[in-house]
């Protein structure tokens, strides 16, 4: 093996460990942590990576501080502001995703939320998001199941009763292909 | 012609109005083309040469700045229309309420790449799990704040009751209809308004017979033989005897008047502490 190759092999070994263990409360690692750990050259050490986790249907997830179009290419400065993850590549089946420990109702409360959310611009009064799953959900589970979604990260709420999507929701869920599926259905 | 004061007083609602309206949009998240910009900055100007005093020049600064906020939401809310993501939220709706579950989750499976991570205990953690020992007290130090548990509650029986000799050992509705006229009787000599003092129908010469008296009370009240009267702003309680039994109306709201008959209350009462 040359020196090169034995290099990122030993980054790629690392950065899996930063990556796949949790080091903080939430999950993933920041830009500037990768570069202090891995070198200047970490985002071509996570595209290799990458490559490494395609056939495992796993990739590597980045989640800019703001929206960033995907035709643009992002500089060292906002890959280090940036957070990445270890996230499925596919997607799962029903029966996997209750073994994951999702309720069927509780998924689909979720779906309809970031929907919801997403729909009206990013932000949503809790009273008519609550509105809405009550078609589909009972009433007493309702205001559980949203507390639910806040505690994991995928909803926020403002002091006015504001719904918005956070960090779980940016990291995990594909919004165009939600909408779009969502819509074709 | 309006008088400068009337135009001044006419001026300061409009602009109430326009900041109250824009903040309505602000903050329930409603169409922002709903203001009417030009006419908002019309107003303003209309009425800018009025101001004289700093609240009122506070204000067209605050509707000013309403009215940016909203020119904001204005253009983010076309920035957002122009976007792939745009949905319309009432087609949205409409397909979400018509969809069964399963197709809704099959959708979203479609979408959802859930993070992969593994739990351990990390720097942090290990951090945070010594910093709560050292602070935590050594057990034996704990217990002590324990309070000694209280003794649990329970219902006592008719039995017990005449064991305890709050209760005689004769017919109930009896003995109750002898504490009904006992009751009338106090009324006529001592009470008012055909009514008397609560207090001063049950306290007795020992704290059992007090207690008995107030258990007799409750039964007198609960079937339509008195009434209570609480006055609360006074801190009195009066109990009214009715001449005739009264049947329970259905539709009436029943309500549960609690009354502590404690042995401090009792003495303070046999001391002429209460308000007698």
């Amino acid at each position: 093996m040359s020196k090169r190759k034995a290099v990122y092999a030993s980054k790629i070994k690392r950065a899996v460990h930063m990556l796949f263990y949790r080091r903080h409360k939430k999950p993933g690692v920041k830009g500037w942590e990768l570069r202090k750990a891995l070198g200047a050259d970490y985002p071509k050490v996570l595209s290799i990576l990458d490559e490494y986790l395609k056939p495992l249907d796993l990739q590597v997830k980045t989640v800019f501080e703001e929206e960033k179009p995907t035709s643009e290419k992002p500089t060292l400065e906002e890959l280090d502001k940036a957070r990445f993850y270890i996230t499925l590549r596919g997607g799962l089946t029903p029966k996997e995703a209750k073994m994951i420990g999702w309720r069927i109702d509780d998924l689909a409360g979720l779906a309809i939320t970031i929907a919801y959310i997403i729909s009206k611009k990013g932000k949503a009064p809790r009273k008519e998001v609550e509105e809405l799953l009550r078609e589909k959900l009972p009433g007493w589970k309702v205001g559980l199941n949203i507390d639910r979604y806040i505690r994991y990260g995928y909803l926020t709420q403002d002091e006015n009763e504001q719904l918005y999507l956070d960090w779980r929701t940016r990291a995990e869920v594909d919004q165009k292909a939600l909408i779009d599926l969502l819509l074709s259905k | 012609m309006q008088s400068k004061r009337e135009r001044v007083k006419i001026g300061r609602e409009r602009l109430q109005r326009v900041i109250e309206m824009c903040r309505t949009v602000e903050e329930r998240s409603l169409d922002p083309f709903l203001v009417d910009v030009d006419e908002i900055i019309r107003v303003v100007r209309e009425f800018f040469p009025d101001w004289e005093q700093p609240e009122d020049l506070c204000l067209d600064a605050e509707a000013i700045n309403r009215l940016a906020s909203v020119v904001r939401l204005q253009s983010e809310w076309v920035k957002h229309r122009s976007t792939s993501l745009y949905t319309d939220p009432f087609l949205l709706e409409e397909k979400i309420k018509r969809l069964e579950k399963e197709a809704i989750v099959e959708a979203f499976l479609g979408a959802w790449h859930p993070i992969v991570e593994f739990e351990q205990i990390s720097f942090y953690s290990l951090k945070e799990a010594l910093r709560y020992w050292e602070t935590l007290p050594p057990l034996k130090d704990r217990w002590k704040e324990f309070p000694a548990p209280e003794e649990a509650g329970g219902v006592a029986s008719r039995e017990e009751l005449i064991r305890l000799k709050i209760l005689q050992d004769k017919a109930f509705t009896e003995e109750l209809e002898s504490f009904w006229n006992e009751l009338k009787r106090l009324v006529a000599e001592k009470g008012e308004d055909g009514r008397i003092r609560y207090w001063d129908f049950v306290v007795a010469e020992t704290y059992e017979e007090t207690i008995r008296k107030a258990f007799m009370a409750s039964f007198l009240v609960t079937y339509g033989y008195a009434t209570l009267e609480v006055h609360p702003l006074e801190e009195e309680i009066f109990i009214k005897p009715f001449e005739k039994q009264q049947r329970r109306i259905a539709k009436k709201q029943l309500v549960s008047i609690p009354i502590a008959v404690t042995l401090e209350e009792w003495m303070k009462w046999r001391r002429g502490g209460g308000k007698a």
